[in-house]
């Protein structure tokens, strides 16, 4: 006979939804019961399969845009822009400017406008996320031992980029890839979040270390950027901001 | 009717509130695709069916009042995949869902993992289930859904998404160690 507590509060326990009383109750329950026991471990088991396996499928790069033109057919935009054609031209002009300026205000490797951004555009990392994203793009060395990516590494790059798992922490390192940012060979190193990814790009640099900076948003992707002894990290997913936050703490540390 | 502006038609919206949509649902988008591809298995429909949720999503946004943008989004795109199937592929609804949890045999982890380990696998496990325990399991899996969320989407009572997830996880792990000629049959 199977234990009743098998059916139900084992799941709850194992999803975090039973309140502390229960819990509790559960856990001493388990002490005593190997066949919960034993359930439990291959509902685990069964939870890093699904989670580690990569079954979430993103959306397709060209739906967001025919779903945002379909949002334009559905919107009324302000009736004042609608009347004389040469309006929306210099409408569409200044958009062009302020988008222009906005676009070179991002300092290219060089001209060091801000000592601290990085020497690459936002939009080349945002670039590089999504085509890690694409099927087969991810990682060149798929493994979630450190031990093993770090050094794949080896000989494939001048430098030797700090690899670490944080699996305990909820960001499990899925692998690593070479790409090229800004005209610059760097490591990636891709980790997990429930069903999202993360590409934590690293390059070395002779800049002084800085704090992890306030979030960049493009396209719908956040990303974080920092130094930290003489290597340079720029982390983006569409993960929270604050998800993103404490993965870059835990490697900042 | 009465919200509506006159001379504006129900389903158009204002600016302000596409940008609004923009900022709570459209980062929903990838959830909202991953969910669809699960229940409908193929991209392609996914695609077509993701599109119209949000198209749909757009003309109700004067409805959500705050709150978990994207357990709102998913509630519709769901709804949206359930009337989908219904119309092209009525068969696959009709599973029955209360289906009594059966005394487990008992699998260890170590056999569950090796007959887990391949993502093609695993997908097609998940797939031969019904899409009503798929989508649980997609859900909490996949989404990491709390039961509250899931309960909200699925429009179960969220009293019984504990004992769904656990029908929901013992028929995977079945279809997963079973002999594959098995596994065939089942799918007649």
């Amino acid at each position: 006979m199977s234990c009743d507590l098998m059916r139900t509060a084992l799941h709850g326990y194992l999803d975090g939804e039973l309140d502390a009383a229960r819990s509790a109750e559960f856990e001493h329950h388990l002490e005593g019961c190997r066949e919960c026991a034993k359930a439990l471990e291959t509902e685990e088991s069964l939870r890093s399969l699904l989670q580690r396996s990569s079954l979430c499928e993103s959306a397709p790069v060209g739906l967001r845009k025919k779903i945002r033109a379909e949002l334009d057919a559905a919107t009324s935009f302000p009736i004042k822009q609608r009347i004389p054609v040469w309006r929306w031209a210099v409408v569409a002009a200044s958009i062009l400017l302020v988008a222009s300026i906005s676009w070179y205000a991002w300092p290219r490797p060089g001209t060091a406008r801000n000592p601290d951004a990085p020497p690459f555009t936002a939009a080349e990392l945002i670039d590089a996320h999504i085509r890690s994203l694409q099927p087969g793009h991810l990682t060149d060395v798929a493994s979630t031992d450190q031990h093993t990516v770090k050094p794949w590494f080896n000989g494939k790059l001048d430098f030797a980029p700090p690899v670490k798992d944080f699996a305990d922490d909820g960001f499990s390192l899925i692998g690593g890839r070479l790409d090229v940012l800004g005209g610059q060979n760097v490591a990636v190193l891709v980790y997990a979040r429930r069903k999202h990814f993360i590409n934590v790009f690293v390059l070395p640099t002779k800049d002084p270390d800085t704090p992890i900076h306030p979030p960049g948003l493009r396209q719908g992707y956040q990303w974080l950027h920092w130094r930290h002894q003489g290597m340079e990290y720029c982390a983006v997913s569409d993960v929270s901001v604050s998800d993103l936050h404490e993965l870059a703490q835990l490697i900042y540390q | 009717m009465s919200g509506f502006l006159p001379g504006r038609g129900s389903d158009v919206l204002d600016v302000d509130e596409r940008a609004r949509f923009e900022q709570l649902v459209l980062p929903h988008l990838d959830a909202a695709f991953n969910l669809a591809r699960w229940l409908l298995k193929s991209r392609e429909d996914s695609e077509d069916v993701t599109q119209e949720a949000m198209l749909r999503a757009y003309r109700f946004f004067r409805g959500f009042h705050g709150g978990d943008a994207r357990a709102w989004l998913l509630q519709i795109v769901r709804n949206t995949c359930y009337t989908w199937l219904e119309k092209n592929r009525p068969v696959e609804l009709m599973t029955e869902f209360d289906e009594e949890l059966h005394p487990q045999p008992s699998i260890s982890p170590e056999s569950l993992a090796i007959a887990g380990d391949n993502r093609e696998r695993l997908g097609r496990a998940l797939e031969t289930l019904p899409p009503r325990f798929r989508e649980v399991l997609v859900l909490r899996e996949l989404e990491g859904c709390s039961y509250k969320e899931i309960a909200a989407i699925t429009a179960i009572p969220i009293g019984t998404v504990m004992s769904a997830l656990a029908r929901a996880r013992q028929r995977l792990q079945r279809t997963l160690t079973q002999p594959p000629v098995q596994e065939a049959n089942r799918e007649l």
